[in-house]
């Protein structure tokens, strides 16, 4: 069929044409074959712009629509849409990036106009080669997996339950809550953690339509967007969660007590079954069977003896629950990172050299101290604190993280102002390189712990601690203001450590296929506009799992993942994407060479009768199954035959494609 | 180019570091046993790379205060290794002066028994060419 091609190119403002000059690129792409129309405009993806094509698809007849633009991840959906409208299969449009790939990179206007016509040119060749496509349907699971029980996790799975749906939440520790069920007072405010939090895990709990998986993990996850298909590990808990009581005898009478407390940061030591905290969800303790006596040495059997509900199972074993799901929220929060590359701070050499996580323990009633200010090597009150900010955060020498953790100046001038408050006679010094406080009464905080509290602020940072023989500690710093060297005492050092992503989000974000960055932080779909999803579709991220946040913004960032999360529920079905791979069965030999490489497992084989000239038998071909088919297009570069192709860019278009740029 | 701005590509050079990474921190300063003998502090150095104002840096006592002990060069969070700079700075100052330097042969006779190793590889940080 003779192709009528017609070509828009788009200024985007001075964006495009300031670099490139459209009027040539016009000029040019009119003289290709089987272009027909040819035009420029302001902004293509304006009303106008897109009247335009219309309009031209219309009286011209267009069999093929090329825009030279933007990036078509930005408008490759309006430009089709417009399409569709006028009559044209959406799939008979091509993009030619001539923003990202041509005018932002390029200074010099006569190479960037030629490249920008070379780009035009392949997407005229593609074009010419198009099918029209039709999107199929895929049916949406109304069931939403939360990944992850702490605040951001909790509150998605509100707001879901919220709207009606159905939700799971996985948490791996023995209870929901997180991190924030480890704070003891929370910044800017001051109210009590626990006592905002533990509302919030009850009513998740007391939810019907939220289900807590707790001690679990994922374990695997297949299918695509409206259709996951997840496998939970339910760990063993050796409890029998429908007899518990949840009465703490057992707890109590453990007589292995020597497992280090996760809770309390290592501080202390729990019995080996246990339940993290006192306000625990679900208030079912956890037989830790690294520390068990029963496990280790077969003697014992002490907590079985005193339940009164006979809840103990020593023989429980994990099990694994296959759910399906259309939505999948990541919130698999952080943690703080280890601190041996920092060998100058003496972590690892005094007890007395702390987190700030531990020292939110420490004030804690219920940590390991009962909330009195304690040094943990002799347990005497301290006199002279001194926190050192940055460790580990803003480093770029490969030691720490190159980020800024945003959270820690805003905690550490809350445990400085509540260190004065109760403990006045405490002096309290503060090593910065910057105080950044953004945020509603955020400055106004921090300012109130020099002004009210007299919290002694020093610009410059730690170079190194010093555990004495006496006990105490020497801290070696600047002040910067001063330009003098610091050599101060000090009873009790706290170090603001860099936060990192929890590291179990890699095997995680490998089984969602979603994308991680460099610092293992998940990817969001666009920085600035999509915030909350991930690239890959159904998928959406939750508090700190995304990047440094502290709790308003990860409550905030928990809801809007939820109504994300929702509005993919809320439909009945979804249109799944044309661009699949198809096997020619006339060419395919059967290798399994595709089915190796697909990353989808979209692919498994048949026997199929081939008929041909001459040729008429039962073969073991490959299949694809376009429903789980993502288009990666791996499987038509691995396979050896030439057999598998992939519908909107068939090696005939890509060929073609190139043909024009080597033109 | 004018003098000075040469003189601090050649420090840049000879150190191999990047002034422009700083981010003003003064772990280096905090961490430098010389720091009160010295008339420009090492979280300075990086200053007057950028500013270009190699004259004052190279008539400076710190050139010959710093131990080149590399607790600032270890410590640094942002790789800027002041002490590699003011070490270029010295380099500079001795190449400018031109020959005047040990010769390697003459050294092992001009050593102390006594003296300790690191003294030594501090001073071929020094004065080597």
């Amino acid at each position: 069929m003779q192709q009528r091609i017609g070509v828009f190119v788009c200024h985007c403002g001075s964006n495009i044409a300031a670099t490139v000059d459209v009027k040539k690129v016009v000029e040019m792409l009119a003289l290709e074959p089987g272009v027909v129309h040819a035009e420029d405009y302001q902004y293509m993806c304006s009303e106008v712009g897109q009247a335009k094509i219309a309009e031209a698809i219309k009286e011209k007849q267009l069999t093929g629509v090329v825009v030279c633009s933007c990036s078509p991840r930005m408008h490759e959906t309006t430009f089709r849409k417009c399409a569709e409208r006028a009559g044209l299969n959406p799939y008979m449009v091509e993009i030619a990036n001539i923003r990202e790939q041509v005018s932002w990179i390029h200074k010099d206007m006569e190479e960037a106009t030629q490249k920008a016509v070379i780009l035009g040119r392949a997407a005229i060749a593609k074009v010419s080669l198009n099918t029209p496509l039709k999107a199929g349907e895929s049916r949406v699971t109304k069931r939403a997996l939360v990944i992850g029980g702490g605040i951001a996790g909790i509150q998605t799975a509100l707001d879901i339950a919220d709207a009606g749906y159905e939700v799971d939440i996985v948490e791996k520790t023995p209870s929901i809550g997180g991190r924030m069920s480890q704070l003891d007072k929370t910044f800017p405010t001051l109210d009590c953690s626990a006592c905002i939090l533990t509302p919030k895990m009850v009513e998740a709990s007391a939810n019907e339509k939220i289900t807590l998986y707790t001690y679990s993990e994922v374990e695997k996850v297949s299918g695509f967007v409206g259709d996951f298909t997840v496998d939970i590990r339910k760990k063993a808990r050796s409890v029998d969660m429908s007899k518990c009581t949840g009465c703490g005898v057992c707890q109590e009478k453990c007589p292995n007590k020597k497992a280090p407390s996760e809770f309390n940061r290592g501080l202390n030591t729990r019995s080996a079954i246990y339940t993290p905290f006192a306000q625990a969800i679900p208030n079912v303790p956890v037989i830790d069977r690294e520390h068990c006596t029963k496990f280790l040495t077969g003697k014992c059997g002490v907590c079985s003896k005193v339940c009164q509900a006979g809840a103990i199972d020593y023989e429980q074993q994990d099990e694994i629950i296959t759910e399906k799901y259309g939505a999948i929220v990541v919130a698999t929060g952080f943690d703080i990172i280890k601190l041996d590359n920092y060998g100058e701070y003496a972590y690892d050499q005094s007890p007395d050299v702390i987190t700030s996580l531990e020292l939110e323990r420490i004030m804690n009633a219920a940590g390991p101290t009962k909330g009195h200010l304690e040094r943990m090597s002799d347990h005497k009150a301290p006199k002279n604190m001194v926190f050192i900010q940055c460790v580990g955060s803003r480093c770029s020498d490969g030691r720490g993280k190159s980020y800024c953790s945003k959270i820690c100046c805003m905690y550490t001038a809350k445990h400085a102002m509540l260190i004065r408050d109760k403990y006045p006679d405490v002096n309290v010094t503060v090593f910065y390189i910057d105080v950044r406080t953004p945020g509603k009464n955020f400055d106004e905080f921090y300012r109130r712990a020099v002004e009210d509290y007299h919290v002694n602020y020093i610009k410059g940072q730690v170079g190194k601690v010093t555990p004495e023989a006496d006990g105490s500690l020497t801290v070696h710093g600047v002040d910067l203001i001063d330009n003098k060297q610091i050599k101060m005492k000090a009873d009790m050092v706290v170090l603001a450590a860099a936060i990192e992503p929890n590291p179990d989000i890699r095997k995680i974000a490998t089984m969602l296929t979603a994308s991680i960055d460099t610092n293992n932080f998940l990817t969001e779909a666009h920085a600035k506009l999509r915030p909350v999803e991930s690239p890959t579709a159904g998928i959406f991220l939750s508090g700190v799992t995304q990047g440094p946040k502290d709790i308003p913004e990860t409550v905030s960032q928990a809801g809007a993942a939820a109504v994300k999360a929702i509005g993919l529920l809320a439909k009945d079905k979804l249109l799944t994407n044309p661009c699949t791979a198809q096997a020619d069965i006339m060419a395919c030999n059967g290798c399994s060479t595709c089915a190796n490489v697909c990353p989808y497992g979209a692919i498994s084989y048949e026997d199929k009768e081939v008929r041909g000239p001459g040729i008429r038998e039962v073969r073991r071909v490959a299949v694809v199954n376009s429903a789980l088919c993502q288009g990666c297009g791996a499987c038509t570069v691995a396979c050896p035959s030439g057999a598998m192709d992939l519908q909107g860019f068939s090696n005939r278009q890509i060929i073609a494609e190139v043909d024009a740029i080597c033109r | 180019m004018t003098k000075a701005e040469m003189q601090a590509e050649k420090i840049k050079e000879i150190s191999g570091t990047d002034p422009y990474k700083c981010m003003k921190c003064g772990k280096c300063s905090a961490s430098c046993p010389s720091f009160d003998e010295m008339d420009i502090k090492p979280h300075q150095f990086v200053s007057y790379v950028l500013n270009e104002d190699i004259e004052a840096l190279a008539n400076s006592k710190s050139l010959w205060k710093c131990l080149s002990c590399f607790a600032c060069v270890e410590r640094c969070p942002r790789d800027v290794k002041p002490g590699k700079i003011i070490d270029g700075a010295r380099q500079l100052v001795v190449r400018e002066k031109g020959g005047d330097y040990l010769k390697a042969d003459e050294i092992p006779e001009l050593l102390d028994e006594e003296l300790p190793q690191q003294l030594l590889v501090s001073a071929f940080r020094r004065y080597r060419r």
